[in-house]
């Protein structure tokens, strides 16, 4: 006992394989850069980088959800929706649209939150497909609500009094910001106790509920955390178009989108949707003058992935190199000499 | 009060039945042994008991209280650690991580505690220095010692083994065997699911036959290697006497 005792005494934990000073002085170079992108970039790239952060919202949000969490949804587009949707209603009410993001954030998670008892009863493929019966019930309610435009939809009123260039400056900079929160939430999210959870989960659930962890109370809570996540995005969305349409707001596009990046990307790491998103992008703008073949592409690099790659492109590259950009896992460490190995 | 309780539980899948009115109750602190052929219904009664299978019928009782509408994870929680029969580690994770979930979950510990409470479980089970080793890269006798260690990490007061010798060598069977024993002696209570016996024999101090997820035998280790009806559904007789003369 008194071996154990001495090893406990020299035993230490760290969260990352290089300093985190890196990761924070990283992080803050790019936050200066990207606040600072209205000013310096020209409108056409503050416009693709809007729709960039829009994109990785979503998908940042559907990798927690089926990356880590397990459950595939194919009906996040709902949440998209009725975040957009919340956003017009509140603007409609008097509210600044900008001030109304996060009201349709907290919309939301109150509307996921019953909707769990109903979508928990099902599981696997059936899950699926009743997320996706779900977001077009959605889009069905919203439809019949005149106030809100039916089938036609509305123009987000409470932007007028902005100039084009200031609209698009803030627009960008809303985007910007909600894409910055999800991202550091979710990495902060994986690095509590919660994220440690979440990752058993990813691997194994039975292992996990047999360790003690309270999966389906953990479930509930992702999927709420990501229904306002995707009520984010859409939020942003409405004010970035910024006229509010139905078959615009619950586009099932937006779902396979997010699935696509984070899958081509990375399931179950923070970092692959980022990588997802940028890929995603670059083909859209390198073959923009070649009509939908950067989706044919994209498409099929998300097969191929699929099938050689199942953990995705940061995955493979991960297992390679060991690189963690953002490090949410543990690290023994002994300082009496005794060493762990970690391959 | 005995530790663990079960009173006539039943359980069938279909056609099949795996539990049938099984009864029996373990003081805390002792040890008990489950043989019986392939699906007699072993694995299933763990399942039962670790809240992972709802039987159909009876009740099972854990320190005095009544777990029909307790879900696994409070199973857990309580003090019912598990290991598996195909080990069920969390592959993308490291050894350490593995058992810092157990710890932190399980055993409901935090920070410092936590660390050290999986630590300690790792150095039980001699994986210490595989901490930082991703859990999917063990190989099987890891990879059984890390069902060990995660179980240890839950700080369970009765502890389901299951098949934990199953597909080793000698050598890695005592090993394994050692650990129990020393669990024994802190005054963990043992329910030891195994094929192979001289492992049990070595360790539990009661053993319990399951054929067609009834018991047909109940009492000291030998003498129920010894029934007739243990010989007739689960040993040949060859078997049984080299065993009861180790």
């Amino acid at each position: 006992m008194s071996e154990v005792t001495s090893s406990l005494e020299s035993l230490h934990v760290r969260r990352s394989t290089f300093s985190p000073l890196f990761t924070l002085a990283g992080a803050l170079v790019i936050t200066a850069f990207f606040t600072a992108a209205p000013w310096i970039l020209a409108a056409s790239w503050v416009s693709i980088l809007s729709n960039f952060f829009i994109l990785l919202i979503m998908a940042t949000m559907w990798n927690l959800l089926a990356g880590y969490a397990g459950m595939v949804s194919i009906g996040q587009q709902g949440f998209v929706g009725l975040g957009a949707y919340a956003t017009l209603y509140f603007a409609i009410k008097g509210m600044n649209p900008f001030a109304a993001i996060p009201f349709a954030i907290v919309t939301c998670a109150v509307l996921a939150l019953p909707i769990t008892y109903l979508l928990f009863r099902l599981r696997g493929g059936y899950f699926a497909v009743a997320t996706w019966v779900v977001a077009d019930s959605a889009m069905l309610i919203i439809l019949s609500i005149a106030l809100l435009g039916g089938g036609t939809g509305s123009y987000l009123p409470g932007l007028s009094s902005l100039s084009p260039t200031q609209l698009d400056h803030d627009t960008y900079l809303a985007t910007w910001f909600v894409a910055l929160a999800v991202v550091v939430a979710t990495y902060l999210i994986l690095r509590s106790r919660l994220g440690l959870v979440l990752s058993s989960l990813r691997d194994n659930e039975t292992a996990s509920r047999s360790a003690g962890a309270k999966v389906t109370a953990t479930r509930r809570l992702i999927y709420v955390i990501a229904a306002a996540g995707c009520g984010a995005a859409g939020s942003v969305l409405a004010i970035s178009q910024p006229f509010v349409q139905p078959g615009n707001a619950f586009n099932l596009n937006w779902a396979a989108e997010m699935l696509f990046v984070t899958m081509v990307g990375g399931l179950g790491t923070i970092e692959g949707p980022i990588l997802g998103c940028v890929i995603f992008f670059v083909l859209q703008q390198t073959l923009q003058n070649y009509g939908a073949w950067y989706l044919i592409i994209f498409g099929s690099l998300a097969v191929a992935v699929a099938l050689w790659q199942p953990r995705g492109l940061w995955g493979a590259l991960r297992q390679k190199t060991h690189l963690e950009l953002l490090p949410v896992g543990y690290r023994v460490r002994r300082s009496d000499g005794v060493e762990t190995t970690s391959s | 009060m005995p530790l663990l309780q079960l009173e006539g539980v039943s359980k069938r899948f279909g056609q099949v039945v795996v539990a049938s009115g099984v009864t029996f109750q373990l003081d805390e602190g002792a040890s008990l042994g489950v043989v019986g052929p392939n699906g007699a219904g072993k694995t299933s009664l763990f399942g039962i008991i670790s809240g992972d299978i709802s039987p159909d019928a009876g009740t099972v009782t854990f320190a005095g209280k009544n777990l029909a509408s307790v879900p696994g994870p409070t199973r857990c929680r309580l003090g019912v650690g598990r290991t598996y029969q195909i080990p069920q580690p969390f592959e993308h994770m490291s050894v350490f991580e593995n058992t810092l979930l157990a710890a932190q979950q399980g055993a409901r510990t935090r920070g410092r505690k936590s660390f050290e409470l999986a630590y300690t479980s790792l150095e039980r089970t001699d994986l210490a220095p595989l901490a930082n080793r991703p859990a999917g890269t063990l190989g099987l006798l890891h990879r059984k010692r890390l069902e060990l260690a995660r179980a240890l990490a839950t700080k369970p007061r009765l502890l389901l083994l299951d098949e934990i010798a199953g597909g080793l060598t000698d050598l890695e069977v005592s090993e394994l065997t050692a650990i129990v024993r020393e669990l024994q002696r802190e005054g963990v209570t043992i329910l030891w699911i195994e094929h192979v016996v001289r492992a049990l024999l070595s360790t539990v101090d009661r053993l319990i036959c399951l054929a067609n997820g009834e018991i047909v035998a109940d009492g000291d280790p030998r003498d129920v290697l010894n029934s007739e009806a243990v010989r007739r559904v689960y040993l040949g007789g060859a078997i049984i006497n080299e065993a009861a003369t180790r």
